[in-house]
C-alpha cells in the first residue's frame, strides 16, 4: 500500500524531470475523458481534478459561492498557480458535463487552453454516438496540432490495450473488497484509485495494482469482519475531501466500495479490441460511463444493484456536492433502489469544509446503528 | 442488572437509572461541561437509589455531548436511543417527531420498533426551538408563555423560513399592527409547515408520537397536527425518552 501512497509524489517528479526532456503533460477533469488519445499522443494524462477545500475562497472570488465544491476547488488551483500538474499541463481537456464544469472552464480558457469536447447526454441513441465519435476525432486532431505529433490508429490500439489492462488490474484492487473479511481499508482504497490518477506511466499503475493484490490476497486474515459493510455513492471524492470516507473508518464501518467515477463507476467499462476503428472503440466506451450528466442514467442503478449484491453490503451512503443538481436529483431513485432491497441509506449533503463534521457524524452513526451490526 | 442512560442535550442533560423493578430520573443543566453534568447525574441518581457506582452494570451516553462523558461504556445516538426509549412507553408508534432546542428530528419506524429511517435539521435554526426563542425576544416575551398567547383564528402567515428574515417580517407586522395572538400562531405554524415538510420526506405513518422540549408547546401541536392530519401523541415525561432508550440499551451490554 505504501507504494500507492507514495505513487503521487514519485511521478510529480518524473514528471518534472520528464518535462526537461520533452515529456508533455495533459491536463483532465473527468473520467470522460479519453485519456487513450494523450497516451497515443505520446503524452501523459493527469487529473486535475479539485479535491480540497484550500483553493475554494480564491475560486470565490470569481465563482459564485452556491456552487460545486469541485469545480472551486478546481478553478481555484487554476488560478492560484498552486496545482504543480495545472502548471505541467499544456492543454487542459474538458468536457461538457454538468451546467457549472461546463461555464467554468469557459473562464479557465483564459488562463491557458482548453479543448472542450461536446459530450452528449444521452446513451442510447445512433446520433449521439456518432456525435461523440466526431468529438473524439476532433480531439484527435487537437492534441496533433498542440503537441506537433501524428496520432497513428495502432498507436490508439495500444493504448488502448493497455488502458483496458490498467482498468482490469484496479477493478481487481476493488474487488479485493468483495469477501468478508475485506481486504483494503476504505481509506487505502480511496487513496489507491485517487493517487493512480496522477500516474506518469501506465504501466507503473498496473504494476503496483498486481502487486497489491497479490499481497493482500497472500496475507488475508481468516477471521470475519463484524463491522457493518458500507457502500458509498454519488459525487467524486479524492483525498482532501475524504471527510465522509474517515468518519466511516472513524466510527467503525467497513467502507467496502465506491461506486462513484472516483470508485467503480468506470472499473468495469473496457474498449472493445475487436472494433475495425479505434475511434469508434473509443466512443463506445466512454459513452457508457453512467454519470448522472446523461439523461436518463439507468445503467448506474443496474451497477449499483449488482454491487450491492457483490459486495454483500449493508448500508448507502449517496453523498451529494452543495449545487451539484444531477446527483441530488438521481438520489431520489437511488433512495428507492436501496430501501427496496431493505438496506439502510442516507443521502448527505455537504461539501468540503469541516463544518459539518458533527452532523454528519450522527447521522452516519445513526446508519450504522441501523444496520444491527 | 442495573444500567443508567445518559442524555447529554445541548441545554439541558437526563439520566435514567433502570433497576429491574424501579426507576430514577434527574435533570440538570448542561452548562459548559457535557462532561460535569454527566458525573453531576451520576451522581444524583446513585444518591437518590442509594446505590454505589460499582453497582450500575452499564451505561450509555446519547445526546450531543455523548463521546465527552468518559464514565459511559459505550455512546449510541440520539436516533436509537430515542426510538428504543419512546417504542417502550408507546410500542404503536411508527414515526417520531422530535424538536428540540438546537435540532429537529423525524423517526420512523417498522411494525417491531425498527429505525428504519429518519431525516434531522441541525444546520440551520427554522423548525426547532431556537427560533421560537428568537421570535419571542422580538414580542417580549417569555418562550414559555408563546403558546397561550396564540390566537388561531387571526394567524397571519410568516412567509421566511430564515430566522433574520423572519424576525423583521415580524417586527413589519408589529408596526402595521397586527394581532399579536395571529402573529404568534403563524409563528407556530411556520415551524410546524418546516418539520411537517422534513418529515414528508421520511413519509409519515401513524401513529405519530409527538416529543422534545418544544412538544410541551400547545400551540406547535395543534399546528403540527393541522399540518401532518394525524394526532399526536406524547409520552408522559417525554423529556427524558432519549435517556430511558439509552438505560435500555445498555441492558444489551
Ligand atoms: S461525476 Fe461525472 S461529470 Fe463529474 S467527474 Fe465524475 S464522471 Fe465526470
Ligand atoms: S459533482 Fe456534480 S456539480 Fe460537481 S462537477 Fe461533478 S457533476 Fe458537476
Amino acid at each position: 500500500m505504501k507504494t500507492f501512497h507514495d505513487l503521487r509524489d514519485k511521478s510529480l517528479q518524473e514528471l518534472l524531470d520528464g518535462r526537461k526532456q520533452g515529456l508533455r503533460v495533459v491536463g483532465t477533469y473527468c473520467a470522460y475523458c479519453p485519456k487513450e488519445l494523450i497516451l497515443a499522443a505520446g503524452a501523459v494524462p493527469v487529473s486535475l481534478c479539485g479535491t480540497r477545500e484550500e483553493p475554494i475562497p480564491a475560486a470565490e472570488e470569481e465563482l459564485p459561492r452556491n456552487l460545486c465544491p469541485m469545480i472551486k476547488s478546481s478553478y481555484g488551483f487554476a488560478i492560484t498557480d498552486t496545482c504543480p500538474y495545472f502548471a505541467l499541463s499544456e492543454l487542459i481537456v474538458a468536457e461538457t458535463t454538468c451546467d457549472g464544469k461546463k461555464k467554468m472552464f469557459e473562464l479557465m480558457d483564459k488562463k491557458k487552453p482548453v479543448h472542450v469536447m461536446q459530450l452528449p447526454n444521452v446513451q442510447d441513441s445512433e446520433a449521439a454516438l456518432k456525435m461523440w465519435a466526431g468529438e473524439i476525432q476532433r480531439l484527435r486532431l487537437r492534441l496533433e496540432e498542440q503537441l506537433q505529433v501524428t496520432i497513428t490508429d495502432e498507436a490508439i490500439w495500444e493504448a488502448i490495450r493497455l488502458v483496458n489492462e490498467e482498468r482490469q488490474a484496479l477493478k481487481a484492487v476493488h474487488d479485493l473488497n468483495q469477501g468478508n473479511p475485506p481486504l483494503l481499508p476504505g481509506l487505502n482504497l480511496l487513496t489507491a484509485s485517487w493517487t493512480v490518477k496522477f500516474a506518469s506511466d501506465q504501466r507503473e499503475v498496473i504494476r503496483l495494482a498486481n502487486q497489491l493484490v497479490a499481497e493482500k490476497r497472500a496475507q488475508a486474515p481468516q477471521a470475519k469482519s463484524g463491522k457493518p459493510r458500507v457502500l458509498l455513492t454519488g459525487c467524486p471524492v479524492g483525498i482532501g475531501s475524504e471527510k465522509v470516507v474517515r468518519l466511516l473508518d472513524e466510527l467503525g464501518a467497513d467502507m467496502v466500495a465506491m461506486e462513484n467515477c472516483s470508485g467503480y463507476k468506470t472499473l468495469d467499462i473496457v474498449a472493445s479490441e475487436e472494433h475495425k476503428d479505434p475511434i469508434m472503440a473509443l466512443a463506445e466506451k466512454y459513452l457508457k460511463i453512467p454519470c448522472s450528466c446523461m439523461s436518463p442514467n439507468p445503467h448506474r442503478l443496474e451497477l449499483l444493484k449488482s454491487m450491492l449484491h457483490d459486495f454483500q453490503v449493508d448500508a448507502v451512503i449517496d453523498l451529494t456536492w452543495q449545487a451539484c443538481h444531477t446527483y441530488n436529483i438521481e438520489a431520489y431513485d437511488v433512495e428507492r433502489l436501496v430501501k427496496a432491497a431493505s438496506l439502510p441509506f442516507l443521502h448527505l449533503e455537504s461539501d468540503y469544509s469541516t463544518s459539518d463534521i458533527e452532523s454528519l457524524k450522527v447521522r452516519i452513526e445513526a446508519l450504522l446503528e441501523m444496520t444491527d451490526k | 442488572m442495573i444500567t443508567l442512560g445518559l442524555d447529554i442535550g445541548s441545554v439541558a442533560a437526563k439520566g435514567v437509572l433502570l433497576a429491574p423493578n424501579d426507576k430514577w430520573q434527574v435533570v440538570v443543566p448542561t452548562g459548559w461541561s457535557p462532561r460535569d453534568a454527566g458525573q453531576q447525574i451520576i451522581a444524583e441518581l446513585t444518591r437518590s437509589a442509594s446505590l454505589e457506582r460499582l453497582q450500575i452494570d452499564a451505561i450509555v451516553a446519547t445526546g450531543y455531548g455523548r463521546i465527552s462523558v468518559p464514565d459511559a461504556n459505550k455512546s449510541i445516538t440520539e436516533i436509537t436511543c430515542h426510538a428504543k426509549g419512546l417504542t417502550s412507553l408507546l410500542p404503536e408508534v411508527r414515526t417520531i417527531i422530535d424538536i428540540g432546542g438546537q435540532d429537529s428530528k423525524v423517526i420512523k419506524l417498522n411494525e417491531s420498533g425498527r429505525v428504519i429511517d429518519f431525516a434531522m435539521n441541525d444546520k440551520c435554526a427554522a423548525g426547532t426551538g431556537r427560533f421560537l426563542q428568537v421570535m419571542a425576544q422580538v414580542l417580549g416575551m417569555d418562550v414559555s408563555d408563546l403558546a397561550d398567547a396564540e390566537d388561531p383564528s387571526e394567524t397571519v402567515s410568516i412567509n421566511s423560513m430564515c430566522t433574520v428574515f423572519a424576525e423583521s417580517e415580524i417586527i413589519g407586522h408589529l408596526a402595521q399592527g397586527m394581532s399579536r395572538g395571529g402573529l404568534i400562531a403563524g409563528l407556530h405554524q411556520s415551524v410546524a409547515k418546516r418539520v411537517a415538510g422534513m418529515a414528508a420526506r421520511v413519509g409519515v405513518v401513524g401513529p405519530v408520537a409527538f416529543t422534545g422540549g418544544v412538544a410541551k408547546n400547545t400551540g406547535i401541536r395543534r399546528a403540527l397536527e393541522e399540518e401532518l392530519k394525524a394526532p399526536l401523541l406524547t409520552p408522559e415525561e417525554c423529556q427524558f425518552t432519549g435517556a430511558l432508550g439509552a438505560a435500555l440499551l445498555a441492558r444489551n451490554l
